[in-house]
């Protein structure tokens, strides 16, 4: 099983009932995974807040609720974590945190354990797939037993691997029985005062818990080297140094101080072994003990076994040793990368091939058109964060007025449901004039192709209300409205002319459905070598089914799904569909 | 330490790299191995470079095969082959696909196509074996078997019991597909 599949299967053996979350890589199976368990609602919330909201809601309501998400959206639940942080929980509450080191598929690397320091919450790190399902029901535990939510932490490595999994018998859900008491979960500052007393006396039980907890545990080995290290790094301190003596860590916060000392007492040479930052070291060094951490290791990306062997051995002096494991040289040939690309028949590729031409100003957002930012398309200026186009639009123009009838923000209908109604608003209320592009491909297409409220299904498929995006921003107070096909790109371009131009804020709704979720239905095109100059404008569409001959373009038959794009860039009919002429 | 084979399946997005890894893994399981794989999902239907990481033993630790110690590569394109090569131990098989999928880069003449990458693969390593997967796929019935092509050409040098990988492969591809998979896997099996 995969980490996030044994997450499941984990919250389903503890008898959780509620779930929700947003998409994110490496969460995103987690949810998709818990729709087999019929015993368990579980739900694509719009965005990260208000699935914390919900499982929040869940837990005061007597269910064990589970709320998951990736690293960066911790940061938009960070509101209700903080609160519910001092409010604690009635059933339990779990907040899977899934991070990114070597950011595979993110915009940062932020290390999330600091979260359960600043919001004073424990944090459960398992290491390999039979952790993460069985510290979901002992995370479960200790968010009842100490009234505290818990953030539930894993790393690409530990949710995308495989490895074994024995599985148990599910418990039946427990529904605690709900107690209206205001003092504890309405915390205006008369209570919240109250609420921060147990909080800090909770950190004190918390740690007293952590010395004999069954995630944590010492492994004597040698005594030359202790390394003190937790999640996935845990199997690479096993793979890169068997002999060495291990603390491992199961729970990263609170520590236990008493089993720390323990072992630094035990062993020669203390290293703390763990990606991104000193987490753990600069706790284990406010203790005042001499301890390696990030002076031998960096802060940047992910590790190796042979990377953590090597920088160990070279502190205690086993300069042999460590030379042997260094990385052989490269073959030396550099080879060329082999970015992502939008599909072949990608309803964004026309939009951002016009704004190039029409040199736009744009201000990006999060999902597959973020791919509009490489080459050879290269017509995007910024991107941020969910949601963050229409506002960076906005004061982009507010700082310059050059910026004004240049500029676009381009959102997709998923990310726009999640956090661009709010700027649009903004745009609206404070009188901007910028134009907003929703790419509206009726799926959240870049984490794996999931629903959201625009879409008008649920996570498991069912039916449900579909939010009129026109009737919506109408709402917001935008009268210029449009919705075009995406592949007209005629009226694609005359449309952004128009709307870029007008003194006031507007939408251009546009709208395809993704080229994975529809069949193909048109023709392939082929080229007709005659007419064709070797011009290669079609080139710069960037479509991976379009490529060079030694004078005339070729099209792959076997990608192009005949979207017809390159037919509306070719000035020589050079490209037809098979079978029939240009159109 | 426990002796652990590694396994890098690499290739591009689309190609199918992922079942084939599926189908590797259960064969392990059957066999009584243990078994971590390690995947990234990014890119899986995005054109980038994929790559799978299997490692099998009696007790395996980290999910990851780190450079030089694959004992077994399977390339399903020539570029990605090239790519992964410093991973290959000095005496590891490479089975490599000899099917050119060009980069965006290449495509928009920022940067070229290696030449001759077969023979560069052979002049570093005494055990590339090269494939037209994407033929003989054809030749089975459907081009988008030569993931399974290449999985037979792997059965037949790992030499694990055909049986076992007749059973994971009912048991990982969909119901309707069996007869023309079954068919690539024999032609890659023939070729190991």
């Amino acid at each position: 099983m995969s980490g996030n599949e044994a997450i499941a299967r984990g919250a389903y053996e503890a008898g959780v009932t509620v779930a929700a979350g947003y998409p994110g890589t490496p969460s995103t199976e987690i949810l998709e995974n818990i729709v087999q368990y019929t015993s368990i609602k579980a739900q694509w919330s719009p965005n990260e807040k208000v699935a914390l909201e919900v499982g929040a809601g869940a837990s005061i309501g007597g269910a064990r609720a589970l709320v998951t998400m990736k690293h960066v959206g911790v940061n938009v639940a960070a509101d209700p974590l903080f609160t519910v942080a001092y409010t604690g929980v009635n059933g339990g509450l779990l907040l899977i945190s899934a991070d990114d080191p070597g950011m595979h598929s993110s915009q940062n690397e932020q290390d999330n354990r600091y979260y359960g320091k600043f919001a004073k919450v424990p944090v459960v790190e398992p290491s390999d797939s039979q952790e993460a399902k069985d510290f979901v029901g002992i995370a479960l535990q200790i968010s009842e037993d100490f009234d505290t939510p818990v953030i539930f932490r894993t790393t690409t490595r530990v949710n995308h691997s495989q490895s074994l999994v024995g599985l148990k018998e599910p418990q039946t859900p427990v529904l605690k029985p709900y107690v209206k008491n205001p003092q504890k979960y309405v915390m205006v500052p008369a209570y919240a005062r109250l609420r921060h007393v147990v909080v800090e006396d909770r950190l004190v039980k918390l740690a007293r818990y952590a010395e004999t907890s069954p995630l944590n545990r010492i492994e004597w080995g040698g005594k030359k080297i202790g390394v003190i290290t937790g999640g996935i790094c845990y199997q690479y301190v096993k793979e890169a140094l068997p002999e060495a003596s291990v603390l491992k860590l199961g729970m990263s916060f609170p520590l236990p101080e008493g089993l720390i000392r323990e072992f630094a007492r035990g062993v020669d040479n203390l290293f703390v072994v763990e990606e991104l930052e000193p987490f753990l070291e600069e706790q284990v060094r406010a203790l005042g003990l001499k301890v390696h951490g990030k002076d031998i290791f960096t802060r940047i990306g992910e590790y190796t076994p042979n990377l953590i062997a090597q920088k160990i051995l070279l502190t205690i002096g086993a300069q042999e040793k460590a030379e042997y494991l260094a990385s052989p040289a490269n073959s030396g040939e550099p080879v060329p990368v082999r970015p992502p690309v939008m599909c072949p028949g990608c309803p964004h590729r026309g939009v951002f091939y016009t704004l190039k031409q029409l040199k736009a100003v744009v201000a990006g957002d999060i999902g597959c058109y973020t791919l509009g930012s490489l080459a050879p398309l290269e017509a995007m200026d910024t991107t941020i964060c969910m949601g963050a186009s229409i506002g960076t639009a906005l004061g982009m123009e507010k700082a310059n007025p050059e910026f004004k009838g240049r500029t676009v923000s381009v959102i997709g209908d998923s990310t726009f449901m999640h956090s661009g109604i709010t700027g649009l608003v903004d745009l609206v209320y404070n009188q901007g004039q910028g134009t907003v592009l929703i790419l509206d491909n009726s799926i959240t297409a870049m984490t794996g192709h999931q629903h959201n409220p625009a879409t008008g299904k649920t996570l498991s498929e069912q039916p449900s209300y579909q939010v009129d995006l026109v009737k919506l921003v109408q709402a917001c107070g935008i009268s210029r409205v449009q919705v075009v096909d995406p592949f007209e790109l005629k009226q694609v371009k005359a449309v952004l002319q128009e709307e870029m131009a007008a003194p006031e804020p507007s939408v251009v709704i546009l709208r395809r459905p993704c080229a994975l979720i529809v069949k193909a239905t048109g023709e392939s095109v082929e080229t007709n070598q005659e007419n064709c100059t070797g011009c290669f404008q079609c080139i710069k569409l960037g479509c991976p089914a379009i490529s060079k001959g030694e004078k005339t373009v070729m099209i792959n038959s076997a990608l192009c799904t005949g979207c017809g794009l390159c037919l509306q860039v070719c000035k020589f009919s050079a490209l037809v569909k098979v079978g029939g002429k240009g159109e | 330490m426990s002796k652990v084979t590694n396994i890098l399946l690499v290739g591009v997005g689309g190609q199918g790299t992922i079942l084939a890894s599926k189908i590797l893994a259960q064969v392990a399981l059957d066999s009584g191995y243990e078994v971590k794989m390690s995947e990234v999902h990014g890119m899986a239907q995005r054109g980038g470079s994929v790559v799978t990481q299997l490692r099998l033993g009696e007790q395996v630790n980290s999910p990851l095969v780190q450079q030089g110690e694959a004992d077994i590569i399977l390339a399903f394109e020539q570029l990605e082959a090239l790519r992964w090569l410093p991973f290959l131990k000095k005496d590891g098989i490479m089975i490599v696909n000899t099917q050119v999928i060009e980069p965006m880069p290449v495509i928009i003449g920022a940067a070229r196509y290696p030449e001759g990458i077969i023979e560069k693969l052979q002049a570093q390593r005494e055990r590339v074996i090269a494939v037209d997967a994407l033929t003989e796929a054809k030749n089975a019935g459907n081009a988008k078997a030569s993931n399974v092509v290449l999985i037979g050409v792997l059965a037949k040098k790992t030499g694990i019991d055909h049986e076992l990988w007749q059973k994971a492969l009912e048991a990982k591809v969909p119901q309707k597909l069996i007869e023309v998979n079954r068919q690539a896997f024999a032609a890659g099996y023939a070729l190991g």
